[in-house]
């Protein structure tokens, strides 16, 4: 039964949701095998490498050092590619945030290996790595098959769902390769946007607010909304982001992010083709608009119609409601 | 594409693809955003001037030499079609500047006037307007009674005064058709710097229609010119018929921008818009209405298509360009109208382009010869028989 | 400055997408094809790049000849040469791809190597830091500013929840985010231009596709949802099967 190794990304000494995410996929691909996790980080890293064990992962392998504060690209793909091969393992996986999605490329032609990006469903049989992948925004599925060994799979954010085991994973601290401090590419600023603001592309929950909100003031509505549901990130249809009312960040559609969550919520967008190309694949989708011939009450699974300033306020409370007794 | 329903698309060179392609994203980052205020407040964006020189849309069809673009016809007819799809006040400052103004000097002018006044137009630094209409001579300029007197010393002094001229208000130089003796075969052409001591022009108020385009009075109150104003080439009604020849050709594909523009937006709002629990264009009467649409709008591309290749051969004739401007405008207006009352109570807003368009359209139908004028034409080619007095 | 831009054909986001018999593609006929957008902030980077510190902009693109139209697109732009490096159909592995075009890269001494963060065909968001590891320059995806001077380059690149600002050594390969500029139009007389600047054919030098298309379907259906009422009424049963039906609550 083959092994995976997932690469655990973290910021500064804190794992970030991508990390589990990598080790849930890679417990599809060990199918029974082990599956462990790489982690590199500033001192203090290891302390959080247990935690992993959770989603699945038995064995941690974390580099510690004051040059894997920032990311690293040099460093990192360099331990990846080299812990990859030593370990013999079927695969890496990585999450498809930008860190990964810088990372996961550079070990696959370091390795000669197969790159399969920004996956969101995998299947083994027997020998045969098949991956599905959504092309042409979305408007058709490719189904992939990855062939040899190693493979070298990203996995879309918020698609493989960490378990929750429950057993602290082994930590083993290791070597860095070369000099991490020689990285070619350094980070000199991480620069925050006021406060840890989750981006709308991991979020478990995202709220979109569109033109229906009248103006930027009234985005505050919809920020309540989000609040309430805890775990949400706030979004932005494309008129808004055009407008200047949020910034392009937020933009959920086709000149924006892709976003997978549990539930999109879709305040005062009307769901131009540009906008569901962006959010086609949550989970469940909630429409609020005035009117009810608005497309995106095409693809809502639940739509109310009416004014949103009513509606909004009404909602927050409710969900606030249902949290403190659910 | 959904309005390209014969593929004209394949009948094109990768050339001419490639330049309505850049018009059409010129046009719809720049100008459609703007454009329905613009057309409200009456006010042409004059702001987009240097843009659409700097893409090279003045007298496209001029040679490199000058500094134009050196584009072949049917290339030129697109940049109409894509800017007419965008707003008629648009294309019209271009067909002037291009047609009526640089081409005039091109064909006409001595080398000197050419290399001092083409590249200048072409980069949009000179302005300029064609004075031939006069308020009491529209569809008869053999008629016109402005005059150019020679003196003495070779100069002229101008008296006079020109109605409906696009540009008028914001041009450098004004070419001029005014009559040096007594009859139209006098008729030259002259090339006037606007700011010179004499000429004055006034902006028309009070329109309903181009209300996005500049267009005014010009009065010559004895405006003098040296010698080296006169286009040396020009002589006889025939010199501003040329230019007018050249507008047309370009009218005949702008038309077919408004057409389509129209079409798109009616058939776009035909599928969401969901009336007695259905999308609208599965009714019969809206179908109908669309279908119409669409066979006019095929035929007029491949009339057009067929004219640019002919012009482009050097074997057209001015009597093909009438039947062109005259139908494709035609059908334009129609579609225009029929889009207005698919889109309902919408159709009204300037939100919604068709009425924009539909009113444009009307002062196309007018001017660059009338529809009736072109039939006249049209009856006088075939029967050889004139209709005109 | 010696700068390449690496350029992809890609339908037009709005084009309908039909899967052609057999499933392994998509139906060409009737779909517009353009420059892929993200490859355009690459090429008016380039540009841009040029007409401050001179130089010379090459567009390359892997692909059959008709590849060559996206090509003069860039040329017409302002880009001085373009290369083709020609295949017979359009290879999915972004590591093959990556070979073809690092061997072509390998000897141009290039100062920068820019291209488009993704396609927005197939969406990899790979060939950037690919292309970096093959030519063993730095690498950094996803810019949205970049500046040059003596050899060294500060680019900044959007993360989750925020910023990161790096510095990089050239050579480097750089992938342009929207963001990092306004791309010009290609102006008129550029396209007669490009018409009569140089463009070159060669055999790409693919490498070993490991991961190949299998089958192209169309995306899941979302069964029908519903409107649950109107105004604030409609709140309580919109929470209702939140917690109860979707289970998201």
């Amino acid at each position: 039964m083959p092994n995976v190794l997932a690469y655990a990304e973290a910021r500064g000494t804190t794992l970030r949701k991508a990390a589990f995410e990598a080790v849930a996929a890679a417990r599809v691909i060990a199918a029974g095998g082990e599956v462990h996790a790489l982690l590199v980080g500033p001192p203090g890293i290891a302390a959080t490498a247990a935690a992993l064990g959770r989603a699945g992962a038995t064995r941690v392998f974390v580099s510690e050092h004051p040059a894997f504060a920032q990311y690293n690209a040099d460093a990192a793909r360099a331990l990846a590619a080299e812990r990859t091969k030593s370990g013999g393992y079927r695969a890496v996986v990585f999450a498809s945030t930008a860190q990964g999605r810088d990372l996961a490329p550079r070990v696959a032609a370091r390795l000669g290996a197969a790159l399969a990006s920004d996956v969101t469903g995998i299947t083994v049989a027997g020998d045969e790595i098949s991956v599905v992948h959504p092309v042409y925004s979305g408007k058709a599925i490719a189904t992939l098959t990855v062939q040899g060994t190693p493979a070298v799979i990203s996995v879309r954010p918020s698609t493989f769902v960490a378990a929750e085991d429950g057993r602290d994973a082994v930590v083993e601290p290791i070597q860095p390769v070369g000099d991490p401090a020689a990285g070619r590419v350094v980070v000199t600023e991480l620069r925050t946007g006021g406060g840890a603001k989750l981006d709308v592309a991991e979020a478990p929950i995202v709220v979109s607010g569109g033109r229906g909100l009248k103006g930027p003031e009234n985005f505050a509505i919809v920020e309540a909304l989000a609040a309430a549901f805890g775990n949400a990130a706030v979004g932005a249809s494309r008129a808004v982001v055009d407008a200047g009312w949020r910034g392009h960040g937020d933009q959920v559609g086709q000149t924006g992010k892709t976003v997978s969550p549990s539930l999109y919520v879709a305040i005062g967008v009307s769901g131009a083709i540009q906008h569901l190309a962006g959010m086609r694949t949550a989970k469940t989708i909630v429409a609020i608009n005035k009117d009810k011939d608005a497309p995106i009450f095409k693809i809502a699974d639940y739509g109310i119609v009416g004014d949103l300033f009513e509606i909004v306020p009404a909602l927050t409370a409710a969900v606030r409601e249902a949290r403190k007794t659910g | 594409m959904s309005t390209d329903f014969f593929d004209i698309d394949g009948a094109l060179t990768e050339e001419e693809r490639a330049v309505r392609d850049s018009v059409r994203r010129f046009v719809d980052d720049r100008v459609l955003p703007v454009i329905g205020q613009c057309y409200v407040d009456g006010r042409f964006p004059r702001e987009l001037i240097p843009e659409m020189a700097g893409l090279g849309l003045f007298g496209a069809n001029l040679p490199e030499e000058y500094g134009c673009a050196g584009l072949n016809n049917v290339a030129y007819g697109l940049i109409m079609q894509e800017l007419e799809r965008g707003d008629s006040g648009i294309r019209s400052f271009a067909s002037v500047q291009g047609a009526l103004v640089m081409y005039p000097i091109y064909a006409f002018g001595s080398e000197a006037q050419k290399r001092h006044y083409l590249p200048k137009m072409a980069s949009g630094e000179i302005i300029g307007c064609f004075g031939l209409t006069e308020p009491d001579y529209g569809s008869n300029p053999s008629g016109m009674i402005t005059t150019a007197r020679e003196q003495g010393d070779g100069s002229y002094v101008l008296n006079g005064a020109k109605m409906w001229i696009t540009n008028g208000s914001t041009a450098q130089a004004a070419i001029i058709w005014a009559k040096t003796g007594a009859d139209d075969k006098s008729i030259r052409g002259f090339v006037v710097p606007t700011d010179t001591k004499g000429f004055s022009a006034k902006d028309q108020k009070g329109k309903l229609s181009l209300r996005a385009s500049d267009t005014s009075e010009l009065v010559l109150q004895d405006v003098c010119v040296p010698k080296t104003a006169v286009l040396p080439g020009s002589g006889g009604l025939k010199s501003p018929l040329m230019c007018l020849t050249q507008a047309r050709y370009g009218i005949s594909w702008g038309a077919i921008g408004a057409a389509m523009a129209c079409y798109e937006e009616a058939l776009a709002y035909s599928k969401t818009r969901v009336m007695f629990d259905r999308p609208i264009g599965g009714f019969q009467l809206q179908q109908q209405r669309l279908a119409d649409m669409i066979t006019e709008i095929t035929k007029a591309q491949l009339l057009s298509l067929h004219l640019g290749r002919l012009k482009d051969a050097g074997t057209f004739t001015p009597q093909q360009v009438s039947m062109a401007k005259r139908n494709n405008v035609d059908i334009a207006t129609n579609i225009a109208r029929e889009a207005r009352r698919l889109l309902g109570a919408n159709g009204i807003l300037a939100e919604y382009s068709a009425m924009r368009h539909m009113e444009n359209l009307e002062s196309v139908y007018t001017y660059e010869g009338t529809h009736d004028i072109h039939t006249l034409i049209l009856g006088q080619a075939v029967t050889g028989l004139n209709a005109f007095n | 400055m010696k700068i390449a831009v690496c350029l992809k054909r890609v339908p037009d986001t709005e084009t309908r997408i039909t899967i052609a018999p057999g499933g392994q593609s998509i139906v060409d006929a009737g779909v517009k094809f353009i420059l892929n957008p993200y490859d355009e902030f690459a090429v008016e980077a380039a540009l841009q790049l040029k007409q401050a510190q001179g130089g010379e902009v090459v567009a390359i693109s892997l692909g059959p000849d008709v590849v060559q139209e996206t090509l003069r697109t860039a040329l017409a732009m302002g880009a001085d040469r373009a290369i083709q490096l020609k295949t017979d159909g359009n290879p999915y592995d972004t590591i093959a791809v990556a070979s073809a075009l690092a061997a072509e890269l390998k000897s141009g001494g290039y100062d920068l190597i820019l291209l488009g963060k993704m396609a927005i065909d197939d969406y990899n968001h790979a060939m950037a830091p690919a292309l970096g590891e093959l030519l063993d320059v730095p690498s950094v995806s996803a810019v949205s500013k970049l500046t040059i001077a003596d050899g060294r380059a500060t680019a900044e690149r959007e993360v989750e929840g925020g910023v990161e600002v790096v510095t990089f050594p050239l050579p480097a390969v750089v992938s342009a985010d929207k963001g990092l500029n306004k791309p010009r139009l290609p102006t008129l007389p550029g396209i007669m231009a490009a018409k009569k600047k140089p463009m070159e054919s060669k055999p790409a030098a693919l490498g070993a596709a490991k991961v190949v298309v299998r089958t192209l379907t169309p995306p899941p259906e979302r069964p029908a949802g519903r409107i649950l009422g109107e105004g604030a009424g409609a709140v309580p049963e919109l929470v209702r099967l939140l917690q109860t039906e979707a289970k998201v609550l």
